[in-house]
This record gives C-alpha cells, structure tokens and sequence, in this order.
C-alpha cells in the first residue's frame, strides 16, 4: 500500500508538515527583511530572537498579563455567550419582536467601541469590569444573530409534528428548538472566541487600570510602545495571537462535544 | 373478521381551503373512508392531495366544509392519527430509539412502557438492531423506516402518509411498499397515502381517488380490488398492469383537461 494521498495529491505526512516549511520560509524572509534594513532603520523591525529574548526578559510580565487579559475576556465572553442566548430565544419568539428590537441591536454593533469605552470609565470606573463589558459588547452581536437564526431555522415539518404530539410550548423550545440551533450557536460562539481576547486587549488598551499592576496585554501595550521596545510588543502580540488560539481551540473542543456524534459538519464519510 | 361498522371513520363534506386571500385550493371535496380503507389521493401537481392530509390532521383549518374524525373535529383527534412526512423528518441529535419515542415521550407516557413500545415499532420495519445508530449513520429507507416506526409507536387508527417514498429509488420503493401493507395486516389502521406514482397507489391502495387541479377537485374514484395480502407476483400480474395503464389514462385526461 502506498502513503495516504490528499486531494492535491501530495502524502497526508508531506501535507502536514508544509506549515511548518512556510513558517521557517517565513522566518528567513523576516531576517533578511532586518538585514537589508539601514542601521538608523534596524529598530523599527526586531529580528526574531530579539523577540525570543524579550519573551524570556518580559516572561512574568506577559504572562500575568496575558492571565488578566485572559480572565477578562473569559468573563465577558462567559457573559456574551448566557445574556445571547437568552435574548436570542426572546427575539424567536415571534417576527415582531424581532423587527422591534434588531434595529437596536444593530445600533449596538455599529457604535465604535473607542467612543463608548470613555462613556465606561465614567460608568463603572476603569479596569476589569470596563474590560469585561467592552468584551461582552463585541461578542454579543454575532452570538445573538446566529443563534436567533439557529432558533427560527428549525424544520418546519418536526414543529408539525411536535403540535400535533400537542408538545407545549416549553417542550417544543427544548426539545426542538434548542438542539437544531446548535450548530449555529457554536458559528456565533466560534466567532466569538476570536473576537473576545481582541476585544479584552482593547479594553484593557483604553478602559484598563493603568495605575495599579493588574493590567493586561493592553496595559502592557501602552507601556512598551511608550518606550519603543518593539522586540516586547512583538512578543506581547504574539501572546495576544495565543490567547486567541486558545480561545478557538476551547470552542472547538466545546462544539465536538456536542456535535461530533450526530451533526454532518463532523462526519468522517465526508471530506 | 371485524363487524360491519357503518359510520365512516373520517368523512369530509364539501372542504373548501384557501389560504388568507389566495386563490381556491380545494373545491368542494368530499368523500368518506371506511375503517381500512387505505386511499390513496393522486392528480396533478397543484390539486391540493397534502392540502388533503394536513386539513384532516388537524395541523390546518378547513376554510369551508367540515372534517369528521372518527366523530370528532380533526383537531380534538390529533391521538388517533399520525402523519408520515415527505422526508424521514427526524430529530438528527437523537438515536433511532429516541427518534421513536418522541410521540410517546410527548404524551407523558412512562420510560418502561416507552421502551417497549419502541422496541416492537422498530421490529416491526425491521431495524431492531439499529436502536443506537443516529439517522446520519443509516439509509435514505432506513430513515424512512425510523419514521414509520415512529408513526406506529402511538398505535394511531389513521395514518397520513404524505409521498413518503418520493425521494427513494424505485427497488427500495417497492420493498417498503410491500412492508407497509404487511405491517397493515397486523395493525389495521386506515390510511391516507399521497403520491406520484401510478403503480404505487395501485398496489397499495383498496380507493384511488383522482383530484383535478387549480382548484382542487374529486375528478373520479378507482376501485382496486386486488385481494391483500399483496405481493411482488401482485404488481407483476397481468390484472395489475393493465389497472395501472387504466389509471395513467384517467391522470392523463385530468392533467389534459386541467393543465
């Protein structure tokens, strides 16, 4: 038997080493990208293990940030995911509600988060809880959206059927409603999870405490860009693009727990 | 055998259906089944047959006319019926068993007794072994099967089966047909069938009614006489050929007459 063979016709082992050559590729380009730079240019671009130091030398730093920030994005995404669903079974209700309050929602979404944060600070004080609510507000829209579209989906001929098993209302929600809008729940929460962590660092950029030493990625940002270490605002983003990872892979996790055993999107027949 | 049981089980008297203002869909239906009866409704695209099946499920109200359900308005007896979608219609997270527990679950009734009936409605279209498989692991006929069992398991006395073997190929077609009139043998419900096909409601059904379209109208009835139980060596005869090219010809003559 021959090695397993993808589409492109390359072996599966071949396929799956290939991010790595391009990352490598890419590190190399990185480097001569630093080299050809002019000496009074040199310190816009760090070279790679100008970061890799700075992620040793920063190490406590970065990561009781990246723990703030983390924690932060956790709890107004934790929030975003329970008020959506909520209030995404209220706007399934009926097209009315619906057509009452999606105008507002869309206001939601489309004021700047830059404009509101000050509006925050002002509100609630500055720190966590402006972290958590400027999280929240960038994660419940497309969580709201994709479960209320989740919720109206459902199979018109299994509501026939659960009326006339006279089903309660309750019964139909439950029963019905909520697991066929699973996999449209787990698109908002997939979005979502990318989104918290940005938005978090956000927060914490503008609405973070800057005064005490519980600030986050954000906080952090200010500092080392204030001081122009750009090897430490490299490894910062890097940590913010980790956090974000894990975010993901938490979700995806969470959807395969759910979905795996019934839903297409996870069959094995398929490719 | 049964006794003679004069009063019809579900009887429609001049149903008029149209939705909000549109147009007239069913004009003046009428007709009566007998406990047994197994109808099929078959015309043109358009004549209204699932308009037929929801109205008598309770699901839809009649605009004029009335239904009569074994005495009742249909919606007081949604218990004695079950209805077969056009697809398998089933909940894609829950197993076979669970599928077809669904209605029994619904009404309240207690695990064991669900347990049991699930397990005699699966045995019945023979997927006994296949409780624990979710639909997406089985069949097109297979889910199909799942939903008959499902429709089986609240013991109704009226089943509505809406084209429920339009998206099967013809082989697996035929093998469920003849399943269905062996599961009638031992369970005497009376059925509501729709469909496209000729030889189809020819082999299953003891009626044929013919409906006209635009609006939606008894055109004639067909008789089927062919004794039950009825078999592969039924739909092969000579008699059943030619009973089908009989109906062909009434469907052809409505279609004509009503494009």
């Amino acid at each position: 038997m021959s090695a397993p063979k993808t589409r492109s016709g390359l072996p599966a082992i071949v396929r799956r080493f290939l991010p790595f050559v391009t990352g490598i590729g890419m590190i190399v380009a990185w480097y001569v990208v630093c080299m050809s730079l002019s000496a009074d240019q040199r310190f816009l671009l760090p070279s790679p293990h100008e970061v890799a130091r700075a992620f040793v030398d920063k190490g406590p730093a970065l990561w009781g940030a990246a723990l703030n920030t983390g924690g932060g994005a956790l709890l107004g995404f934790g929030l975003a995911v329970c008020l959506s669903f909520a209030f995404a079974l209220f706007l399934s209700l009926s097209p009315l509600v619906r057509a009452s309050f999606y105008p507002y929602l869309m206001i939601l979404q489309m004021t700047p988060i830059i404009v509101i944060a000050p509006i925050l600070i002002l509100w609630v004080g500055p720190g966590l809880k402006s972290v958590v609510i400027i999280t929240f507000l960038i994660c419940f829209f497309p969580m709201v959206v994709n479960t209320t579209q989740g919720l109206i989906s459902t199979d018109r001929n299994l509501v026939a059927l659960f009326t006339m098993c006279k089903a309660t209302k309750w019964q139909e929600i439950l029963l019905l409603r909520v697991p066929s809008a699973l996999p449209y729940f787990f698109t908002g929460l997939r979005i979502a999870a990318t989104l918290a962590p940005i938005g978090a660092i956000v927060g914490d950029y503008i609405a973070g405490n800057s005064a005490g030493g519980q600030g986050g990625l954000g906080f952090l940002t200010i500092i080392y860009s204030s001081q122009f270490q750009m090897g430490a605002l490299f490894a910062t983003a890097a940590v913010g693009c980790l956090l974000g990872f894990i975010f993901v892979a938490g979700v995806i996790a969470l959807s395969w727990l759910a979905l795996h055993k019934w839903h297409d999107s996870f069959s094995q027949s398929d490719n | 055998m049964r006794q003679e049981d004069p009063l019809p089980i579900v009887e429609l008297r001049d149903v008029d259906k149209r939705y909000g203002d549109g147009p007239l869909i069913l004009d003046k239906i009428g007709f009566a089944a007998k406990r047994g009866d197994f109808i099929t409704l078959i015309g043109p695209s358009g004549c209204g047959k699932s308009t037929i099946l929801k109205l008598i499920s309770g699901l839809n109200p009649v605009s004029a006319g009335r239904i009569v359900v074994d005495g009742l308005e249909p919606a007081n007896a949604v218990e004695k019926l079950s209805f077969v979608f056009q697809e398998p219609t089933l909940l894609p997270w829950r197993t076979v068993a669970q599928n077809v527990e669904v209605p029994l679950r619904l009404h309240g009734s207690e695990p064991v007794a669900r347990a049991e009936v699930v397990r005699k409605s699966l045995a019945l279209v023979g997927l006994a072994d296949r409780m624990d498989y979710y639909p997406r692991q089985l069949s097109g006929g297979q889910k199909m099967r799942v939903s008959i069992a499902r429709a089986l398991s609240v013991s109704p006395r009226i089943l509505l089966l809406d084209e429920p073997f339009g998206a099967l190929d013809e082989m697996t077609r035929d093998h469920l047909n003849e399943e269905l009139l062996a599961i009638r043998q031992q369970l005497a419900w009376t059925a509501f069938f729709v469909t496209h096909s000729v030889s189809e409601a020819v082999f299953l059904s003891n009626r044929i009614i013919v409906l006209s379209a635009n609006p939606g109208r008894v055109h004639s009835e067909v008789r089927v006489d062919f004794p039950y139980p009825r078999t592969e060596e039924t739909r092969e005869s000579a008699p059943f050929q030619k009973m089908v090219a009989e109906v062909s010809k009434i469907l052809r003559s409505v279609e004509r007459l009503h494009p």
